[in-house]
């Protein structure tokens, strides 16, 4: 790890102030971030943590919306009564990630910025077509994520909170990388009326993207069985020593089903 | 038996210490005014060093030296060795090629050595080594091990990079079988490269008084006296007497802390040069490129059978990857440690085993869990299941038709097992595993849209690693007996010096019970002291599941002459012949009298010496022993893993896990089964999840645990353990060895499961979902062709 200031603002707008530095970086639960500083990776001037804004943090059900705030916990999440009885499958995402200890410390907030191309998050995001929103303004998901590692938050951009529309049938289903455990394949689904929004993390050579073919098969009618015979195409699709494209296309497949069939 | 005696299922006394954080491992060593030392390591698989410009590091804050080869060469500090010589077919010596502890000249590895940092803080290391200018000039890398003997040269001395070629065995024989086969069996085998991964990374803290010239090594060592030995004689830091190795706790070892590495001799020689204690600490990422790895063979086999489905034949040929350099015993692994067993648990008459070990643009491979045995175990029980699947036999009963059935048996390749029964563990395995209810179990996975499948392994394996003599006609450096030295204090308590070394094994435990049992004193009064060559006189450490077999018959030798002795004091005491004593329960009591005294008050008068003159006998009660055992203790037992696929992705869950060993005697069960338990999932993650890879310019691409799959406790299946029990003639104790047999037992089991899953007679290690979900698809395009 190299030196680098340590801030701890108690107000948003002190906190923007600080990531607005040159060579600041925002520290939420920094599972991403503590892991590359320690292999001497990544060489901030100003760390900002953002573990003092309470506004940040909690679940909230505000004009039918879930409001889930950008620091809040991925064990906050999973356990929130909230969270469970609205968006059932949004919390069995949550419950899912890593491990107790990461769960504890990792925050949504910290995921769907970094948009890890294996993370969990922003398929849930994109799927159930979530607003975030940052100290600046309020930005689709369909808009927000911009490929591996990139998204629409401008530099020193902070997330305040994402807004979940509720009311949505939705399912996840996941098929760990057997080493990391992050995703290798995760295939998040949501019915929105007619409609279904298919969101695939891990397997994108690009990130987190929607797959179109599976979601017009699930128009109409919202079953696993609509899915039998649909494939993906293997184009774009990310091929390495844990799996190679073809594979994890056929997986999305598999975890599309699986994610209709556990939908709720 | 007594509930602390040989036998009982004692809890471990160290685990207070362990579980509550109270251990002292290496890393907890801290010393006054110690620096702390950041190697400067190559990024490049294959290398010439062309210079080294470290001229702006060393005016860097906090940077105490920085040393490279050059240095050590300048004090005449000699390389690294390798202490087993291996001879080709021709007669000649293996081709070792130099390894100094920091590269001179060349780099032949990535996470090579090319410099020290030694500094008052490792971060200032660390931000010293990146003002360190190499010029590197980069060569072709050479890191695959089949194409290795037509790759890159490694080392000068071997311009095709073959270490040896090595055979062991009778060809025109084994051609001769081959030739009257009714039936021959072919399969191309490769047994995957792991990373060892113990708990606690290596660590070295390096001292040197000044006053008294001596130097002072703490290390992450499973035989602290080796490794003086080897500083001392080979790479000459200083006299042995003028050398203390301590191996404090050790937070596991499976054969990578056996070896003498670069890192612990270069802390101690520079603890000297800087005037300060050395301290370096290994982090993950350097554990997993400069730990010695294990495995990594490539092997052709063919086994003929006559009409009768009788095996009379084995060949094998294989490449074993030994990577940059040779390690401390690296080339001992695939030679002697592999190829004997061979004959497996089966009178197999002509076997012919051929072997090029060679070197690769890689980290080091040396031994790991098994050692060489896995990779035999692998290759005989993969090419027995098979066979019998290809005649149309049931795999238990083909193997139950070709099991040796009289002891002592000579195999055609050097080893004579002394007692087994092959038939008992495998009768037992069928019943507990309930051999005969797996049709209903597949037709029901079947009807989950799952496949079933169902492996064995009938293994055996070489442990001890002795007797001297044998060991030393097949080229190694030292011998390999155990010592101890049993220290009875003045009030009966007592203290055990060992030179075996406990890295998670419960030594301070189990060889505690011994005494205990032996001695009929409370168990609380033994304490085992083991891991200090200043303690214990000289040792020859734990590795080959010895510990047991060789460390505690040492013991047992030392307390036979504590008894002699004691009997003795006890006749003066009470006025009889010492012929006349006899001892019981801790009590000496003179033949056909109530006259009696415990073995406490034997040890008071032993020490006040008041009932017998010097003349008459010494005082003290303090004994020791060397002890060489009379031949290789031979574990076996039988496996059987049950898997469930699922074919929609691959996944492979192992539903049921028998496993029934013959260990001889067991002294503690409960640390037995833990044994068994561990050894199996090390084995279960070779066979599925674990596998070191290597890209084509020689990078690690599995460095770290986001792509290195270590088992985890959702991997593996709850196991049914049982156990036969033939004693091991050749200790005093019958004990076999249990530490590596599962490591040994279990890859083959597994891969014969799924292989009986798909209807595959092959799939490679590790059987990935991506794998086996591809070995699926093409069974069930088999099927629909069918």
């Amino acid at each position: 790890m190299y030196e680098f200031d340590y801030h701890r603002p108690g107000t948003l707008d002190a906190a923007v102030k600080l990531a607005g530095e040159a060579d600041a970086k925002i520290l939420a639960g920094g599972h991403t971030l503590i892991p590359t500083l320690k292999q001497r990776l990544a060489a901030p001037k100003h760390l900002v943590d953002l573990h003092a804004l309470r506004e940040l943090q909690g679940v909230h059900l505000k004009d039918g919306h879930l409001v889930i705030g950008a620091m809040t916990t991925h064990a906050h999440v999973a356990d929130s009564a909230l969270v469970k009885a609205h968006l059932p499958g949004l919390a069995q995402l949550a419950a899912g990630i890593g491990d107790p200890h990461v769960r504890h410390r990792g925050t949504i907030g910290g995921s769907v910025a970094n948009n890890d191309p294996a993370a969990d998050y922003p398929s849930a995001v994109l799927a159930l077509n979530a607003t975030i929103t940052t100290n600046k303004r309020s930005i689709t998901a369909d808009d927000f994520f911009k490929g591996m590692f990139e998204t629409a938050l401008a530099e020193g951009e902070i997330i305040t909170h994402i807004s979940f529309p509720t009311g949505i049938k939705s399912g996840y289903a996941k098929f760990p990388n057997p080493a990391s455990r992050y995703a290798l394949v995760g295939v998040f689904v949501a019915q929105h009326g007619a409609d279904a929004r298919v969101a695939v993390t891990g397997a994108g050579a690009n990130g987190v993207f929607r797959a179109s073919t599976l979601e017009a098969a699930l128009k109409g009618n919202f079953s696993a069985a609509a899915l039998d015979g649909k494939s993906v195409s293997a184009d774009g699709i990310n091929s390495d020593m844990h799996a190679d494209a073809a594979y994890r296309a056929h997986l999305i497949g598999v975890m599309a089903k699986r994610a209709v069939a556990a939908a709720h | 038996m007594s509930a602390t005696g040989i036998g009982a299922s004692v809890k471990r006394k160290e685990d207070f210490r362990f579980i509550t954080g109270k251990g002292q491992y290496t890393a907890d060593v801290n010393r006054h005014g110690q620096a702390h030392a950041y190697f400067l390591r190559s990024p490049h698989a294959h290398a010439t060093i062309d210079a080294i410009d470290y001229a702006e590091a060393l005016k860097m804050p906090g940077v105490c030296a920085i040393y490279t080869g050059k240095d050590l060469a300048d004090d005449k500090i000699g390389g690294l060795i390798c202490g087993w010589m291996i001879h080709s077919k021709d007669g000649s010596p293996m081709k070792a090629g130099g390894h100094p502890a920091l590269a001179q000249g060349k780099v032949r590895y990535v996470g090579d050595h090319v410099a020290v940092i030694i500094a008052d803080t490792l971060a200032e290391a660390k931000d010293a080594a990146e003002k360190i200018n190499v010029s590197y000039g980069v060569l072709p890398a050479n890191a695959d091990t089949a194409s290795a003997m037509t790759s890159a040269t490694v080392h000068d001395v071997a311009p095709d990079n073959r270490v040896y070629d090595w055979h062991l065995g009778d060809k025109a024989a084994t051609e001769a079988a081959f030739a009257k086969a009714a039936h021959v069996t072919k399969l191309d085998i490769i047994n995957n490269r792991l990373v060892p991964n113990p708990m606690e990374p290596r660590a070295a803290v390096g001292e040197y008084e000044e006053g008294s010239g001596v130097f002072c090594l703490h290390t992450t060592s499973q035989n602290p006296h080796v490794a003086r030995l080897v500083l001392s004689a080979f790479i000459g830091i200083a006299p042995e007497n003028k050398l203390r190795v301590i191996a404090p706790d050790v937070g596991g070892g499976f054969g990578a802390k056996i070896f003498i590495y670069a890192e612990e001799t270069v802390c101690v020689w520079a603890a000297k040069k800087v005037g300060r204690p050395v301290k370096w600490t290994a982090d993950r990422t350097e554990a997993f490129l400069s730990d010695a790895h294990g495995r990594d063979h490539v092997s052709h086999a063919e086994m003929a059978l006559d009409a009768n489905n009788k095996i009379i034949g084995l060949r094998v040929k294989t490449t074993a990857n030994l990577g940059a350099y040779l390690s401390t015993f690296s080339s001992s692994v695939p030679t002697y440690l592999y190829a004997p067993l061979l004959s497996g648990q089966y009178n197999i008459p002509a076997i012919y085993a051929e072997v090029d070990a060679v070197y690769t643009n890689t980290s080091p491979v040396d031994a790991y869990r098994g050692a060489g045995r896995p990779e035999a175990t692998f290759l005989v029980e993969r090419i027995v299941e098979v066979a019998a699947r290809e005649r149309g036999l049931d795999p238990a009963q083909f193997r139950q038709m070709n099991y040796i059935t009289q002891f002592p048996h000579q195999t055609p390749l050097i080893f004579a097992y002394d007692a087994g029964d092959f038939n008992a563990s495998m009768v037992k395995a069928l019943d507990m595993a309930d051999y005969k209810g797996v049709g209903a179990r597949k037709a029901a996975s079947a009807a989950k849209g799952k496949l079933r499948g169902i492996g064995f392994s009938s293994y055996i394996e070489a442990c001890g690693i002795a007797p001297s003599a044998a060991v030393g006609s097949l080229g190694a450096g030292v011998g390999l007996w155990e010592s101890a030295e049993v220290r009875v204090n003045a009030i009966g308590t007592v203290e055990v010096l060992t030179g075996s070394h406990s890295h998670g094994q419960g030594h301070e435990t189990t060889f505690a019970q011994l005494v205990s049992d032996r001695l009929g004193i409370p168990i609380d009064n033994v304490s085992i002291v083991h891991g200090d060559t200043d303690k214990v006189q000289m040792g020859m450490g734990t590795y080959g599941s010895r510990s047991g077999a060789v460390g505690m018959s040492a013991i047992s030798k030392a307390l036979d002459k504590i008894e002699a002795k004691a009997k003795k004091v006890a006749g003066f005491v009470l006025e009889a012949a010492d012929t006349d004593i006899e001892f019981k329960d801790g009590k000496f009591t003179v033949k056909g009298t109530d006259k009696t005294i415990d073995f406490g008050s034997v040890a008071l008068q032993a020490y006040i010496a008041h009932k017998f003159t010097g003349a008459q006998l010494e005082p003290g009660l303090k004994e020791g022993a060397f002890y060489d055992p009379t031949n290789f203790t031979f574990p076996a037992g039988v496996h059987i893993c049950e898997v469930e696929i699922d074919p929609d992705t691959g996944v492979t869950k192992i539903d049921r896990w028998t496993a029934v060993d013959d260990f001889g005697a067991v002294i503690n069960p409960m640390i037995v089964e833990g044994q068994v338990h561990g050894g199996i999932a090390q084995g279960i993650g070779q066979a599925l999840l674990e596998g070191a890879i290597y890209d084509k310019d020689g990078q690690l691409l599995t460095a770290s645990y986001m792509d290195y799959t270590m088992p985890r406790a959702d991997d593996l299946p709850s196991y049914k353990l049982g156990f036969t029990e033939t004693r091991c003639p050749s200790n005093p104790l019958g004990i076999k060895g249990c530490g590596e047999a599962g490591a040994i037992a279990a890859p083959p089991a597994v891969i014969n499961a799924i292989t009986d899953a798909l209807g595959h007679e092959n799939i490679a290690m590790p059987a990935t979902p991506q794998a086996v979900w591809r070995a699926a698809q093409k069974a069930v395009m088999k099927k629909a062709a069918e």
